[in-house]
C-alpha cells in the first residue's frame, strides 16, 4: 500500500476571550491509496476543521500535512490553490455546483481550471457522468436536478482530475436515506476503483458502512477508530469498542491514548 | 483568462433577463448623460457659434464694457487706429441686436440675432449658398442655415424683419442673397445685414435715421500671424486707448450666462456619472454578496483569485457595454424626432468623451465588488471562517 496522506501532530488553536480552544488537537493520521475513511463525531468535535486543514484551506497552528510527499505548510496561498485544483477533489454539503453551468460544464470546469479542457478531457467528463447515471441530465442546470443528482455531479467533478485526495463534507446531509446510500456507495466505489484516498465527514452513522476505517473525533482529538469488522454500535457506545492496533489502522502511536 | 470569460459569459447568458434589466438601467443613465452633454453642446454652441467661427483672431471691446457685447460701443476712429497697427491684417465692425421674423400662420415669430457686419471684412460670414453681402447700406441679408431651414427660405427670397422703433413695431423687407452655415449667437439663429442697414433696423428707443458712420458693439481683428496672437493682443490694447482686446474663446466665455450655463450642465453630468458609478457599484456589490457561498466553493476547488476577479470585471464590462450601446441608440433615435428648435447638438468629441466616461464608470463602480469577491474565503464552502 502506498502512503498518500500523512498528518503529524496537527493542532488548530483559536483564541476565545482570554483563553484558547484547540479545535483540532494533536491529530496524527496516515492514509493509504485506495482507502475510504469516514470522519465522525458530534457537532463541534473538529471534523470540518480537520477536513479544512487536510484540504489546505486552513493552516494548522502546528503540525504537518504531507500529501503525496508535498508539505502543505510550506506552500503559499496561490501555490496551495494550484495544489488543491490538481490534487484534491471536493464534495460539499451545499452550494456544490456553479448554478449557471450545466452538469457537464460543472465537471468540465475542473478541466478548464487545470488547462486540460480538450477533446479527451471532455469525453472523460461525459463518461464519468454517464457512469454515475447522469446520461439524461448532462445539459441540465443544477436547479433542474434532484439533490442526489447534484451530489453525483459533484462527485464526478471531484474525481475528474484524478486527484490524490477526495474530500466530502456531509455529502448526504440533504438527501433522503435511499439516495444518501447511493451517493456514498458511488463515492466509495470510485475511490476504491480509481485508487484515490477518500475522506468523508458525516454525522450519519449508517453511512460509514462503506468506509474502510472510521475515525471518531471528540473535542478535536481522535477518540477512537473502528474497523469495518466492528459493530457500528461501538461508535454509539464506547463500551462496545475494542482497541485496534495502530499499525493496522495507520494511526501514529499515541493518537489512541485519548480513547 | 478563458475560464474567466467562460464563467462570466455563461452567467450573463443563463441569467440574461436579470443582466438585461440592469443593462437597461445603464442605458437610461447613458441616455441621460448623452442628452445633458448634447444639451450642453447645443446651448453652448447656440451661445458661442458665431464668435467661435469668426474669421478674426481678436475682438476689441470698449474697455468699460467689461467684455459685455451689449454694453460695448466702439466708434470709427478706434477701428481705423486698430487697422493701422503693424501685424493687423484687417478689421471689421460688428453690431449685435435682437429682432424677429414674423411667421405666417403662427402667433409666435422667430426670434433672431440681427448682426451687422461690414461686407467683405472680418465678421461677415462666408456664404455656403449664394453670395456674401456686398454694399454697406443695401437692403439685403445673409441668413444662417437654421433660419433657412425653419423659415424655408432660399436665396432670392425676401424676408421681413420686425424690430421695435420707439413704441412701435417696424417691418423691414430684405432680400436673401446668401446662406451661411449655422452661426447662432445668444441662442438665436442669425441674420447678417450690412452695418449701415443694421443701424437702421436695430431696435431703438427713439425713432430716427441711423448715424452716418454707425457705432458698432465690437471690432473683429484679423491678424497677419496667428502664432503671435497674445503679443499682438497686448500691442493693440497698448496702442489704442479705451479698448479691451481678447481672443475668441475669452469673448464667448464672457457672453451673458455662458459660463454659468455650462458649469450647471457639467455639474449635472458629473452627478449623473456619480449616480451611474453608485448604481453599477451597488448592483454588483449585491450580486457578489448573494454569490459569497458560490465564490467560496470556486476558491475551495482551486479557482485562482485572478479568475474570480476577471469574471466579475468581464461581467461589469459586458453589462456596461450593452447598456451604453442601447442608451446611445435610444438617444440617437429620440434626438431624430426632437423638433429643431430644441438645442440638442451631438458633437462627436463630447459624445465620445461622455461614452468613454460611462464606460469607465462601470469598472469604477464595480471595483468594490471585485475587492469583496477577492476577500471571500474558500473556507465559506465548508461553513467555516478563519
Amino acid at each position: 500500500m502506498e502512503l498518500a496522506l500523512e498528518a503529524r501532530s496537527v493542532t488548530k488553536t483559536y483564541q476565545v476571550g482570554d483563553g484558547t480552544v484547540n479545535a483540532v488537537d494533536e491529530v496524527d493520521l496516515n492514509l493509504q491509496r485506495g482507502e475510504f475513511v469516514a470522519l465522525v463525531g458530534p457537532s463541534g468535535s473538529g471534523k470540518t476543521t480537520l477536513l479544512a486543514i487536510l484540504a489546505g484551506l486552513l493552516s494548522p497552528t502546528s503540525g504537518n500535512i504531507m500529501i503525496d510527499g508535498h508539505d502543505l505548510a510550506t506552500m503559499r496561498e496561490a501555490e496551495r490553490a494550484r495544489f488543491r485544483r490538481r490534487n484534491i477533489g471536493f464534495t460539499f454539503q451545499a452550494n456544490n455546483l456553479v448554478p449557471y453551468l450545466t452538469a457537464l460544464e460543472n465537471v468540465e470546469l475542473m478541466l478548464r481550471l487545470n488547462r486540460e479542457f480538450n477533446g479527451a478531457g471532455r469525453e472523460r467528463a461525459r463518461e464519468l457522468l454517464v457512469r454515475l447515471g447522469m446520461e439524461e441530465r448532462l445539459n441540465a442546470l443544477p436547479r433542474q436536478l434532484s439533490g442526489g443528482q447534484r451530489q453525483r455531479v459533484s462527485i464526478a467533478r471531484s474525481l475528474i482530475n484524478q486527484p490524490t485526495l477526495v474530500l466530502a463534507d456531509e455529502p448526504t446531509a440533504s438527501l433522503d436515506t435511499e439516495r444518501a446510500f447511493q451517493v456514498v456507495e458511488t463515492l466509495a466505489g470510485l475511490v476504491h476503483e480509481q485508487n484515490r484516498v477518500g475522506i468523508m465527514v458525516t454525522h450519519d452513522l449508517r453511512m460509514v458502512e462503506y468506509a474502510d476505517r472510521v475515525v471518531q473525533l471528540l473535542d478535536g482529538r481522535v477518540a477512537r477508530i473502528v474497523s469495518p469488522e466492528e459493530d457500528l454500535a461501538c461508535l454509539a457506545d464506547p463500551a462496545e469498542c475494542s482497541m485496534i492496533p495502530t499499525d493496522v489502522l495507520g494511526f501514529e502511536e499515541g493518537a489512541q491514548n485519548d480513547n | 483568462m478563458f475560464t474567466a470569460i467562460h464563467l462570466a459569459l455563461k452567467e450573463v447568458w443563463r441569467n440574461r433577463g436579470r443582466f438585461l434589466l440592469f443593462s437597461l438601467v445603464v442605458a437610461l443613465i447613458t441616455l441621460l448623460i448623452l442628452f445633458v452633454a448634447a444639451l450642453g453642446e447645443g446651448l453652448g454652441s447656440g451661445n458661442r457659434e458665431y464668435l467661435e467661427k469668426l474669421n478674426a483672431e481678436l475682438i476689441a471691446y470698449q474697455d468699460t464694457a467689461r467684455l459685455s457685447i451689449a454694453s460695448s460701443r466702439i466708434g470709427c476712429e478706434k477701428r481705423r487706429e486698430i487697422r493701422r497697427i503693424e501685424g493687423v491684417r484687417e478689421v471689421g465692425a460688428i453690431g449685435f441686436a435682437s429682432a424677429s421674423i414674423p411667421v405666417s400662420g403662427q402667433d409666435e415669430p422667430l426670434d433672431i440675432s440681427l448682426i451687422g457686419v461690414e461686407p467683405g471684412k472680418p465678421g461677415a460670414p462666408p456664404a455656403v449658398t449664394g453670395r456674401g453681402l456686398l454694399r454697406r447700406n443695401a437692403d439685403e441679408a445673409m441668413i444662417d442655415r437654421t433660419v433657412a431651414l425653419m423659415m424655408r427660405l432660399r436665396v432670392g427670397d425676401w424676408l421681413t424683419v420686425r424690430s421695435i422703433q420707439g413704441n412701435e413695431d417696424q417691418f423691414y423687407d430684405l432680400e436673401v442673397v446668401g446662406i451661411s452655415d449655422s452661426r447662432k449667437y445668444g441662442l438665436r439663429s442669425s441674420v447678417f445685414v450690412p452695418i449701415v442697414t443694421w443701424d437702421k433696423i436695430r431696435p431703438k428707443a427713439v425713432v430716427g435715421p441711423g448715424e452716418e458712420e454707425p457705432a458698432c458693439n465690437v471690432v473683429a481683428v484679423q491678424i497677419e500671424d496667428p502664432t503671435q496672437l497674445d503679443p499682438l493682443r497686448q500691442l493693440v490694447q497698448a496702442r489704442v486707448s479705451d479698448i479691451e482686446v481678447v481672443d475668441r474663446k475669452t469673448a464667448y466665455e464672457n457672453t451673458p450666462g455662458y459660463t454659468e450655463q455650462q458649469s450647471t450642465l457639467n455639474t449635472q453630468n458629473g452627478f449623473a456619472l456619480l449616480i451611474g458609478v453608485l448604481v453599477i457599484g451597488g448592483f454588483f456589490q449585491i450580486q457578489t454578496l448573494q454569490k459569497v457561498p458560490q465564490i467560496g466553493m470556486l476558491k475551495a476547488i482551486g479557482t485562482p483569485n485572478l479568475v474570480v476577479a476577471l469574471a466579475v470585471m468581464i461581467q461589469i464590462v459586458v453589462v456596461t457595454l450593452l447598456g451604453v450601446a442601447i442608451g446611445s441608440l435610444a438617444t440617437l433615435g429620440l434626438a431624430s424626432v426632437f423638433p429643431p428648435n430644441i438645442p440638442i447638438v451631438f458633437e462627436p468629441r463630447s459624445g465620445a468623451m461622455a461614452v468613454a466616461s460611462i464606460l469607465l464608470m462601470g469598472p469604477l463602480g464595480g471595483l468594490l465588488s471585485i475587492r469583496y469577491s477577492l476577500r471571500v474565503e474558500p473556507l465559506i464552502a465548508l461553513g467555516l471562517s478563519s
